[in-house]
């Protein structure tokens, strides 16, 4: 699993380069729980090279969504494989985060 | 085609496991979503059992054989562990573990949600499991 990091005003996009597994997600939760990541008005995560998730993976999204929420800081995921998205789907957490196609309607998300 | 393979209790292993399955089932013409879903739910079971059976003990092993009979595939995970109680499962409450700031208790749903059966047994000191997939194909 790579992870790299675009700054953009008060966005944060994290792009995830691999497989989010129980053994790879303990580096995304490092990632996440950074002290900086509270200063971003939304953290976008780009998944176009994130070839595979586990509940390991969803479940480190899952345990920073409140904290997200309770700072006004959107998470949002954008260009999802299909086979990816399916995971979300199968537990319902595709009506529970937001997930979008690109780049573009991921910036256009208010943070309502 | 060798259709068991035994890895180290080590969460580092999990893409040997992967890959072992992808490989197996490469000759069948499953589509990615159908693959990837039957990948996830070895690994989730493998995790559990590295995990919480076997506790990282890299001098454990976790073990899995693929069968097959007619449409069905089976795919039996076993270790030498702790007996680990899948009795005392319960249906995941997203809601709950999202306002809880929680991360675990979703990778049985999934097996479950994938899987046509699902049979946890204690043989001794090893936990078995089962799972049956039914699955259209053609080689």
């Amino acid at each position: 699993m790579k992870i790299t990091q675009e700054i953009k005003d008060k966005t944060i996009t994290i792009s995830l380069n691999g497989e989010l597994d129980a053994s790879s997600s303990v580096l995304l939760d490092e990632e996440l729980s950074k002290p900086e990541i509270m200063l971003f008005n939304k953290v976008l995560v780009d998944c176009e090279h994130l070839n595979y998730i586990s509940s390991a993976g969803l479940g480190v999204f899952i345990s920073h969504l409140q904290r997200f929420e309770d700072a006004q800081i959107k998470l949002i995921f954008f260009n999802m494989q299909e086979k990816v998205k399916n995971v979300f789907e199968i537990l319902g957490l595709d009506l529970l985060m937001t997930i979008v196609s690109t780049y573009d309607e991921a910036m256009t998300v208010s943070n309502e | 085609m060798n259709n068991s393979i035994r890895i180290k209790s080590n969460k580092s292993n999990l893409k040997v496991v992967r890959d072992f399955v992808t490989n197996y089932l490469s000759p069948y013409t499953l589509t990615e979503k159908e693959l990837n879903q039957i990948i996830l739910a070895v690994d989730e079971i493998t995790a559990n059992l590295i995990i919480h059976a076997n506790k990282e003990d890299e001098s454990k092993y976790v073990k899995l054989a693929i069968f097959q009979t007619g449409d069905t595939f089976l795919f039996e995970l076993s270790d030498n562990g702790h007996s680990f109680n899948q009795k005392n499962y319960k249906e995941p409450d997203l809601k709950k573990i999202i306002s809880e700031g929680g991360k675990g208790g979703m990778g049985v749903a999934l097996v479950k949600r994938i899987m046509d059966k699902v049979e946890f047994t204690t043989q001794g000191t090893s936990n078995i499991c089962r799972l049956y997939k039914k699955v259209s194909y053609t080689i």
